[in-house]
């Protein structure tokens, strides 16, 4: 072991900023463009979508034909590097219970491949007021000009809606629905569920005082990240501008270990380990923002021990790695009989959502707590692993040209021209909801266990209650009374008591959040409002760990408003002198 | 225009969507197979390699290989509209995805010895070699899971598997995508369902919808 030994570097950077997704992405463009010296260290390699995405490639340039690989867990098209379990990355699990985590090691993270579905939390997301959830210690109306700043900066579409607690945003025009959707909405609407139009952060327009992302030219591949940045990724639309400025310095391939503390317990820098080079680095810094991840920041402060910080960086409350929260998701497949032998064009439309189901309840009437909205989709999707798996059973279930019956299954010219009746007919839909916020879903370090860098790993413990399950319940119900409002045909296997509604496991929504809350309670919380630590004040998170309660909106489009607030706030503080 | 073609405008710069669309025209729609390059730059060398490490090694015998071949050809035969399994290559596919899916390979390997004994007992031929009658009688003992007698279960989870492997073979190819008539991957403006679609399905749009959504 004698040729390794820590490389340590004299300069010292006004900020540095661990990891490239939304929440660091945008701290280091609000930064670099305030003209601070801002260090990025990103875990994974450099990834530019115009260089590096799989746009526009038909199935039959994959030889799995778009199947994922342990290197995509998304597809052999997706954006997203990695997945549920990366090579010499191990995390563990405790008691029985389960928690899947993805992750996404690249400039951008999983920003590169997510559903674009952009909401803003509402007044009651942030103040439930319900007797039940948390409140947040901001209001709706402190975070409102950072999410109409987001809009106006990356661009969302959608529409006036009006809604309580959907709060409208900055929109460009959503693209018109398709025709299965067109069939869901009519017979949503016909039992009584509100389905509005989508609202996902694509641009359907060229971006006003943006020269360099393209308008959207519909090809509906958002999850491959967009060449011509038309979608949001943090990668195209914050990190390679951000670059531009000349103030920001990026490392790829830098894997964070821990987060360096001086005796006063000041954050000083940080420590990582080159995956190029394998050789140890420190560098130094006057301020730190962690936007690692809800889980790996939570691991970074966990790790970051030090005299003045015993129990792990930020961490007197004992809170780091607690209240992990994930989404809840259920969904249920089927096929729309009377769009047999349709008619066939290009219907690929925008990679986001055209149509959404917001959550209208009141919950006096309901047996669980907060809600979940709808997305749904279906259509002429590209063929690929995996086609027309429903086709031998369903066949058997409806008639033939002839008009006549005939037994499932099959082969021969008879099952490839079912094949050709039924494409196109699929519809789905899908529920995410409020995980409740709870202290005994959590992560901790496993006591036990390093990757193969040496870093301790996590170790999860979750379990969902009724809450979630009951939520899950309502989902199905609502989903099944849409499929029969619509006249399809269930594809899905059975959800019952017996498998939670089809309530995902925790983690698998990715939509998790919470292990550094803020709060205005040092001993209860991690971070303040501005998500700045309790105990350390260079230190940010920016990442979804601050979130205190999670709503039934995925997260992104809040860790944008929130990454960015606190980095103007590190901004103001640093003309103040503060920290 | 092509992928390579479609790339080159997409580089032109700011002006590259409307670049795209113009320089799309619709016969170019059907891109053609783009030969994978080594080192080819928008993928890390590690699926690269794992690619080419596959594609080195063999996994299904000859006799293995001829048994899917005609497997593969009763499920997707020729027809007026388009070729067969293997005319898109199917067993190609077939092969490659058991490496790449090591989960098919034993259900995959036993169920086609399985198909052979069951062939040697009724015409002491392995099934690539018994006539195509014969072939017939035995998939319709397999091909129909709700009818099929108990003792044909395990040839029918094997059809199942063979069957899904093949129409995603099939229908994944360029000769499936045009057989379904797909027209997507393709840069274009989305205009909402046309108007002679919506007629058939006695839809429309609503006023609000008209107003507010993008329109080209």
């Amino acid at each position: 072991m004698g040729d390794i030994q820590i490389k340590k570097s004299s300069k010292v950077y006004d900020a540095i900023v661990v990891g490239s997704g939304a929440g660091g992405g945008m701290a280091a463009f609000v930064l670099a463009n305030a003209g601070v010296k801002v260090l990025l260290l990103e875990a994974g390699p450099f990834f530019d979508p115009l260089k590096h995405s799989q746009q526009l490639k038909f199935s039959y340039e994959s030889p799995r034909r778009g199947a994922s690989t342990a290197f995509r867990n998304g597809g052999d098209f997706d954006a997203a590097y990695g997945g549920w379990e990366l090579a010499g990355e191990p995390y563990t699990r405790k008691d029985n219970t389960q928690f899947d985590w993805f992750r996404a090691r690249m400039l951008g993270g999983r920003t590169n491949h997510w559903g674009r579905i952009s909401l803003r939390f509402g007044p009651k997301d942030f103040q439930p007021n319900d007797g039940y959830s948390e409140n947040w210690p901001i209001t709706y109306e402190e975070v409102k000009p950072y999410y109409d700043k987001v809009d106006r900066l990356i661009g969302v579409y959608g529409t006036k809606e009006g809604l309580e607690n959907e709060p409208d945003g900055i929109f460009l025009p959503p693209p018109k629905l398709r025709l299965n959707e067109m069939f869901i909405k009519k017979g949503a609407e016909s039992v009584g569920v509100k389905v509005i139009p989508g609202r996902g952060s694509v641009l359907t327009k060229a971006l006003e005082n943006n020269k360099d992302r393209g308008a959207c030219f519909f090809c509906g591949q958002c999850g491959r990240s967009c060449k011509v940045y038309a979608d949001f990724s943090s990668s195209s639309c914050l990190v390679i501008p951000a670059l531009k400025t000349g103030n920001l310095e990026l490392i790829p391939n830098a894997m964070v270990r821990q987060v360096l503390t001086d005796t006063r317990g000041l954050a000083t820098g940080v420590s990582y380990i080159s995956t190029d080079d394998l050789q140890e680095y420190q560098v130094s810094g006057k301020t730190v923002v962690l936007g690692a991840s809800s889980c790996e920041s939570a691991r970074i402060l966990l790790n970051s021990k030090s005299s003045t910080h015993q129990n792990g960086l930020a961490n007197s409350s004992g809170l780091v790695g607690k209240y992990l929260q994930d989404s809840t998701g259920s969904s249920l497949g089927g096929m729309l009989p009377q769009l047999m032998d349709r008619k066939r064009y290009n219907e690929d439309g925008v990679g986001s959502v055209h149509l959404l189901g917001p959550w209208m309840h009141d919950n006096k009437k309901l047996d669980f707590p907060r809600g979940y909205h709808i997305e749904f989709g279906g259509g002429m999707g590209m063929p690929g692993y995996g086609f027309g798996g429903d086709v031998p059973r369903l066949n058997g279930q409806l008639p033939g040209r002839d008009g006549k019956m005939k037994e499932a299954g099959g082969f021969g010219a008879s099952l490839k021209d079912d094949y050709r009746r039924f494409y196109g007919t699929g519809v789905g839909m899908s529920g995410r909801g409020v995980g409740m916020a709870r202290i005994d879903n959590y992560c901790e370090i496993d006591p036990n266990l390093v990757d193969r860098f040496g870093i301790p790993v996590l170790r999860f413990h979750y379990k969902w209650n009724n809450d979630e399950i009951n939520q899950a319940k309502h989902m199905q119900q609502t989903f099944q009374s849409i499929m029969h409002a619509m006249g399809a045909i269930v594809t899905t296997s059975e959800r019952n008591a017996e498998n939670n509604w089809g309530l995902a496991a925790p983690g698998r929504i990715i939509h998790e959040v919470g292990t550094a809350r803020m709060g205005n309670d040092a001993k209860k919380s991690v971070l303040n409002k501005w998500s700045q630590a309790h105990d350390c004040k260079n230190l940010f998170v920016v990442d979804g760990a601050s979130h205190v309660q999670q709503s039934d909106k995925n997260a992104t489009w809040t860790i944008l408003a929130l990454s960015m607030m606190t980095s103007e706030y590190i901004l103001e503080q640093n003309k103040k002198q503060n920290i | 225009m092509n992928r390579r073609e479609s790339l080159k405008a997409l580089t032109i710069g700011t002006l590259s969507t409307g670049v795209l669309l113009k320089a799309c025209k619709p016969k170019d729609q059907n891109a053609e197979v783009s030969k994978q390059k080594e080192g080819e730059a928008d993928r890390p060398q590690n699926e690269i390699d794992r690619n080419k490490k596959l594609n080195a090694e063999k996994f299904f015998t000859e006799h293995e290989m001829v048994t899917i071949t005609v497997l593969a050809d009763l499920i997707i035969p020729k027809d007026d509209k388009s070729g067969s399994a293997s005319d898109a290559k199917v067993p190609e596919f077939i092969e490659f995805i058991v490496k790449d899916m090591p989960d098919h390979q034993l259900p995959m390997r036993g169920g086609l010895r399985w198909l052979d004994i069951q062939m040697l007992n009724l015409y002491d031929n392995p099934f690539k070699d018994c006539t195509s009658q014969q072939q017939l009688q035995m998939i319709n003992e397999v091909a129909y899971p709700a009818k099929a007698k108990p003792e044909m279960q395990q040839g029918v989870a094997f059809f199942n598997r063979m069957r899904s492997l093949t129409a995603t073979g099939f229908f994944t190819s360029k000769m499936g995508m045009d057989d379904l008539g797909y027209v997507g991957n393709s840069p274009n403006q989305w205009n909402g369902v046309p108007d002679d679609v919506l007629k058939q399905y006695g839809l429309t749009y609503s006023e609000k919808e008209l107003k507010e959504s993008v329109r080209f």
